[in-house]
């Protein structure tokens, strides 16, 4: 039997703010929070990647050579994105359920993929061009459906609306 | 100690933590509810101050953290073609488990089929 959720994720104080059912569709504004997510995360790991490499190998036994690596423009950029991303993820769980949002926003993966094939002239192997077929599935699946789990109404609540 | 079940160890714990930080910063969002609308009612500062305010999300970004360290002792040992598909890809099914259980969310056979699927294309497009 699946354990019981701890009282302090659903109290009555907190669900009173939840979106009304209308609300809880995907509209065109959190499909750019969508989006952001979608790109911010791959786009920032790979400015990292780059601003990584271009500097010299850093040893552990002058860790304060990493502090004058964020201030690289690749390596700051990156961060700049990876903080987009925190921000949109933590906005979007507010609307949208995890099991959503992950499928979802993993087309990341073949958006990069595409983009090093194409400008990159990368090689992309066949079991490449099935992994990207099978995310582009996964996400055609999940996206179709609801994006949003309504929280169960607090006893007090339902209580109070039964007598109403 | 085993190679093998030192990459196995290391991976679980990738795994375990990653989808702990996932589901505790999910479910610190669902305790308060939609942004936007917090935002429209109480103005930006009050909405961030809520978002930072909350526990389960310090929780959750601590147990990221562990996720990476977790990640780098990891790929000290073993190689990055085996634990970044591995990790990547059972983070998936683990986070759609965990998120059944613990935030009652709603996986039915659409939820399941797009994870098992971006599982093993994670896992393909990594290899």
């Amino acid at each position: 039997m699946a354990p019981a959720l701890p009282p302090f994720l659903f109290s009555a104080k907190t669900v009173s703010i939840h979106a009304p059912k209308s609300a809880r569709t995907i509209t065109f504004p959190r499909l750019l929070v969508l989006c952001s997510i979608t790109l911010c995360a791959p786009f920032g790991d790979t400015f990292l990647d780059i601003g990584m490499k271009r500097l010299p190998a850093i040893s552990l036994s002058h860790p304060s050579s990493l502090i004058g690596a964020v201030l690289t423009p690749w390596v700051a950029g990156g961060i700049a994105l990876l903080l987009v991303w925190f921000g949109s993820q933590i906005s979007a769980l507010s609307w949208a359920d995890l099991s959503y949002l992950l499928p979802v926003t993993s087309f990341g993966n073949v958006i990069v993929a595409l983009l090093a094939w194409r400008w990159r002239h990368e090689q992309i192997s066949s079991l490449r061009w099935i992994g990207i077929l099978l995310i582009t599935a996964g996400v055609g699946f999940v996206a179709r459906g609801p994006s949003y789990t309504p929280p169960p109404q607090p006893v007090l609540e339902s209580a109070k609306e039964s007598a109403r | 100690m085993n190679i093998g079940l030192l990459n196995t160890a290391s991976i679980a714990a990738i795994v375990l933590t990653a989808t702990a930080g996932d589901v505790l910063i999910a479910a610190a969002m669902r305790s308060l509810g939609d942004l936007d609308l917090i935002r429209k009612s109480r103005g930006l500062p009050a909405t961030i101050f809520a978002v930072v305010s909350s526990p389960l999300l310090f929780a959750g970004i601590f147990c990221m953290a562990l996720s990476f360290f977790s990640l780098l002792f990891a790929l000290n040992h073993g190689s990055l073609s085996l634990i970044a598909p591995a990790s990547a890809s059972l983070t998936f099914v683990t986070n759609s488990i965990a998120a059944k259980l613990f935030l009652k969310e709603n996986v039915d056979r659409r939820r399941w089929t797009a994870a098992i699927l971006v599982c093993i294309g994670v896992a393909l497009m990594a290899n």
